[in-house]
């Protein structure tokens, strides 16, 4: 069964908006009433079908409006990707990974076929059939990077080993919660989560680290994150920061249900065959309350989740102007009822 | 002092001399010079036979340190007016480098920065330069907008040099860039800033 991909914009007149479908599927992020961080990395294993865990590199409705949000992104600041010499070998490895997952896992959109280095790729929602040397940079007509994720949705990072750390030395980086890529490129592990309040006292990032110095080929891993955006904006960058900021101050009573959204991103990690580098995958979906609301367990648990919230995590996340106002609205419809365990609606 | 705790700021451990380096290339900035003298009361006669100093007096021109440092009779000691020609004079010089020579850093810390972002040009690990901050705590910011620099930063916020936003100054270092991030503090309500503060004296 072939997708139906929607036509919505991320920004000016902000079109997006979730169908029933991918409300349902939605990668709700709270397994309880609180939050705090935890190392709460999990394999990267096939989940139930329709949902976000199905396949490696999940591809949704939003996928056609997504990459033209990009190329926009990418217009207006070619520097939201980079890529420091030495992570060719990796820019390969991800064409590989991409291409393979997409074209095995949905075959009516994509399809790659290979007769040795002589690679045949066909992305039928954009309209792409392209002929390429695997391997020869000018048979493409972006470096591989950039070319294969304008043409998948998430925000990636290619991640080098060496000296016991993980050094931030390629991406592409257009749909991100307020960090810029331009300034953390070639930074280590421990260096790029600097900002990060209570995390590093709490020993996530030694025992982050150490774990994924550890992946293995053929065991991607997962976990997942949030934060919460004003309007279905993608471009959420430090670079335009003082262009979206005053969003932020936008929020009233009357118009939380459609302003305020619950952002999540799946982030994937994949050991790499030839650089022995790693995928850093960051893929965000969107919510807005009034979708939240149609869920009686998520409405309930976000409603908790927020209201308990230690402020210095709040205050990370940009919450603190509008936490209140939606804690306010969301607690129409919290009737005091016990919630499940897990993540999922019930 | 610089304020602790920052995970992406580079730790200056001060300037230790290596005594089996074949040639030491030190560089100093300012106040950075006084630490190259207090490691001068550490090394055998003959380290400063086997060293050049690159001296840019900025911070501490009212203190002039060129003297002090010429009876310390280096093999050489280049003497410069600003960071700049500083900085090209040590370009050119690390680009002959041999092996075995060992590079210092010592001063404030944009220049070290400075020092780092040549090193790691011409391939020298960055870990294996020995440096000390002294003087002024000043920092140099990058706008994350406009992505331009501006120079000797002492307060917090600070009106960006080049695009004129009025910038938080971030507790987050690159060591590619030899700079603080920058980032817009009144985006949200416009005007809306909180009281400067001399943070970086």
């Amino acid at each position: 069964m072939g997708l139906i991909f929607k036509n919505e914009t991320y920004r000016d007149d902000f079109t997006f908006s979730n169908s029933r479908e991918a409300v349902w599927r939605f990668p709700f992020p709270f397994h309880e009433d609180k939050y705090m961080y935890v190392v709460n990395i999990e394999p990267h294993v096939p989940g139930p079908k329709g949902t976000v865990y199905e396949f490696p590199i999940d591809i949704d409705e939003h996928y056609v409006s997504d990459m033209r949000d990009r190329a926009l992104v990418l217009q207006e600041d070619p520097l939201r990707c980079q890529s420091l010499p030495h992570m060719i070998t990796a820019e390969w490895d991800l064409v590989e990974l991409l291409m393979t997952s997409m074209a095995n896992d949905f075959p009516e959109h994509f399809t790659l076929s290979r007769d040795g280095d002589n690679w045949h790729w066909i992305n039928r929602p954009m309209g792409i059939d392209q002929t390429f040397v695997f391997g020869d940079i000018s048979t493409l007509p972006y470096r591989p990077m950039e070319y294969i994720t304008r043409q998948c949705q998430g925000d990636f990072c290619l991640l080098d080993q060496r000296d016991g750390n993980l050094w931030m030395d390629a991406g592409i980086v257009t749909s991100q919660a307020d960090w810029s890529l331009d300034f953390d490129v070639g930074m280590n592990f421990m260096e790029w989560h600097a900002p990060v309040p209570l995390a590093h006292e709490r020993g996530v990032f030694d025992r982050a680290l150490k774990f994924l110095l550890n992946l293995q080929q053929g065991r991607p891993v997962r976990r997942l994150n949030w934060t919460m955006t004003i309007n279905p904006r993608l471009d959420t960058s430090p670079e335009n920061y003082h262009k979206w900021g005053t969003d932020r101050t936008t929020v009233t009573p009357q118009n939380v249900g459609e302003k305020v959204h619950l952002r999540v991103e799946m982030q994937g990690l994949w050991r790499l065959p030839r650089s022995n580098a790693i995928v850093f995958s960051i893929r965000a979906y969107l919510i807005n309350m009034n979708d939240i609301a149609t869920i009686p367990k998520w409405r309930r648990r976000l409603h908790r989740v927020l209201k308990t919230l230690p402020p210095e995590i709040g205050g990370y996340k940009g919450l603190t102007r509008y936490q209140q106002t939606t804690i306010d609205w969301l607690s129409k419809f919290d009737d005091g009822a016990a919630t499940s365990p897990g993540c999922g609606p019930e | 002092m610089l304020a602790p705790g920052i995970k992406s700021r580079p730790v200056y451990p001060g300037l230790t001399a290596d005594g089996s380096a074949k040639h030491n290339l030190i560089s100093a900035e300012g106040e950075g010079a006084e630490a190259v003298l207090d490691m001068a009361k550490t090394v055998t006669p003959d380290f400063f036979a086997r060293s050049t100093i690159l001296y840019c007096r900025a911070g501490s021109a009212e203190k002039d340190h060129e003297q002090s440092l010429r009876d310390l009779n280096p093999n050489a000691l280049w003497v410069f007016p600003t960071l700049a020609t500083a900085l090209f004079r040590l370009r050119g010089t690390i680009a002959t480098l041999t092996m075995g020579t060992r590079l210092y850093a010592a001063g404030t810390e944009p220049f070290i920065g400075s020092v780092i972002q040549e090193a790691i040009a011409a391939g020298i690990d960055f870990k294996s330069v020995i440096t000390e901050h002294r003087g002024s705590a000043k920092r140099r910011v990058q706008c994350v907008h406009c992505k331009g620099f501006t120079e000797d930063v002492t307060t917090n916020p600070v009106v960006c040099a080049h695009c004129g936003l009025n910038l938080l100054v971030r507790d987050h270092y690159s060591r590619r860039l030899g700079a603080f991030q920058g980032v817009c503090i009144d985006a949200e309500v416009p005007g809306e800033l909180p009281e400067t503060e001399d943070l970086y004296k």
